[in-house]
């Protein structure tokens, strides 16, 4: 376990004098360690990019780390998707979206999968967010898988969420977005070429303007034209983090770290074997568990 | 392991490299596709950035007898002769001998049934666990076939 730890700090000195084979060593060494590093970051700016698969979340990011770019920024994005429960392996795929986006010295995107992770989330996102920060990295992007609780977990890791979605289903809509719709900074509705678009911002913005909150825009933008970009950077360099937001993060923060024990747990599987014959009650389970997390950590 | 799957060059046929991508997943890999027609310094730039452990180049348009061997250069050059690599695609047979001594392990051509690359990385990360040469920048003279 020391011996992690000094493995991890000695990468990260490294990274933090510009070493890009360090940086991208300390990301891994991040991911596999046995117990979740902490690392204490002055300032970070991150931006959760969620919304359902195919809304066109990583052209969109795409386009807005040119923008980034070119205004002097340096961003790293880490992109989320998802691990194959039956196999476990993963098709990781979202940086081709990012074509077209010039992979110099002032970009890094590293592709993540969800791994067995409850909710999508692994709790390695925040320690290597804050490893980025440390770094020098000055926009931080996670891309979400999109689905299922994904979507609330990361909102608890980021200053700012940007919810991205595409052209209207119709009126499903509102009743799909309670929820993540009161989680989200900014909301993006992309693809604005397509029909369709403009009548699924409006549902939006009459939802939000009905539970009393008009205070948050519904942009339009299109990621393949490169349309409103400008306007959605600014306005998410605008927006203020929520102040009720501290509490959501701990909270979500223990619950990550929390399942990812129980899910990481050498006897889980054995454990779920003895439930499936009977041979142990649930509580029990939760008992032996319990018990043996404790003594792990002494 | 995480493999990363890359078109070097401007050939814009992808079918096969993607069902590689997927068997590859389906065979427990963390696959990364680099998407088309990328240049060597874009596709070691990516190995680095996702800390790869395996490359595998896809290329149909004749240009793997310079595209492969300057990858394999750049790779070694930039502190990545760790990394193992393969590649597919139309390759003729004459020009086997010239990637081998580039450093790269396997050759798969059209055809090849996926499982044949799932059996070369499990051996390839056997020899790699057991230290023998299996990187870019280790000892040549081992390939798979």
């Amino acid at each position: 376990m020391a011996l992690e730890l000094s493995n991890i700090s000695e990468l990260l000195e490294l990274a933090i004098s510009g070493d890009r084979r360090s940086l991208s060593r300390l990301m891994t060494k991040i991911a596999e360690s046995p117990q979740v590093p902490q690392f204490q970051s002055e300032s970070s700016w991150t931006l959760g990019v969620t919304g359902p698969p195919g809304a066109g979340k990583s052209t969109l990011i795409g386009q807005m780390v040119k923008h980034w770019v070119s205004a002097g920024e340096s961003v790293a994005v880490l992109a989320l998707d998802p691990t194959s429960p039956i196999s476990g392996g993963s098709f990781l795929a979202d940086r081709i979206r990012m074509e077209g986006v010039d992979l110099g010295e002032t970009v890094f995107v590293r592709s993540i999968a969800s791994g067995n992770s409850p909710g999508g989330i692994s709790p390695y996102i925040w320690p290597m967010c804050q490893a980025l920060s440390l770094c020098g990295w000055t926009r931080i992007v996670v891309e979400t898988v999109g689905t299922g609780q994904s979507e609330f977990r990361i909102a608890a890791l980021v200053d700012r969420l940007l919810l991205v979605d595409g052209p209207d289903r119709g009126d499903i809509i509102q009743a799909e977005k309670a929820g993540i719709l009161e989680l989200a900074d900014v909301i993006a509705i992309n693809k604005s070429d397509l029909p369709g678009a403009v009548s699924s911002a409006q549902s939006i913005r009459t939802s939000l303007a009905l539970s009393g909150d008009d205070s948050r825009e519904v942009l339009l933008v299109s990621a393949l034209e490169g349309e409103g970009v400008e306007k959605l950077i600014s306005t998410i360099e605008s927006c203020e983090p929520r102040s009720e937001r501290n509490e959501m993060i701990m909270r979500e923060r223990l619950i990550s770290e929390w399942d990812s024990l129980l899910v990481n747990h050498p006897e889980i599987d054995e454990i779920i074997a003895k439930l499936c014959i009977g041979s142990i009650t649930v509580n029990e389970a939760i008992h032996i568990l319990n018990s043996s997390i404790v003594q792990s950590r002494e | 392991m995480r493999v990363v799957i890359a078109k070097p060059g401007l050939d814009g046929h992808d079918r096969g490299a993607k069902v590689i991508a997927r068997a590859l997943r389906d065979g427990g890999h963390d696959v990364i596709y680099t998407g088309l027609r990328k240049t060597p310094s874009d596709i070691v730039r990516i190995v680095n950035d996702e800390d790869a452990e395996v490359l595998g180049l896809s290329t149909l348009s004749g240009a793997h007898d310079s595209l492969i061997p300057k990858i394999c250069d750049d790779l070694r050059e930039d502190g990545l002769g760790n990394v193992i690599v393969f590649a597919g695609g139309i390759i003729p047979k004459r020009d086997l001998e010239l990637l081998y001594k580039s450093g790269v392990r396997a050759v798969f051509g059209p055809g090849t049934p996926t499982s044949d690359v799932l059996d070369f990385l499990e051996e390839a990360l056997l020899r790699k666990q057991n230290k023998h040469p299996i990187g870019v920048g280790d000892d040549l003279g081992w390939h798979w076939n």
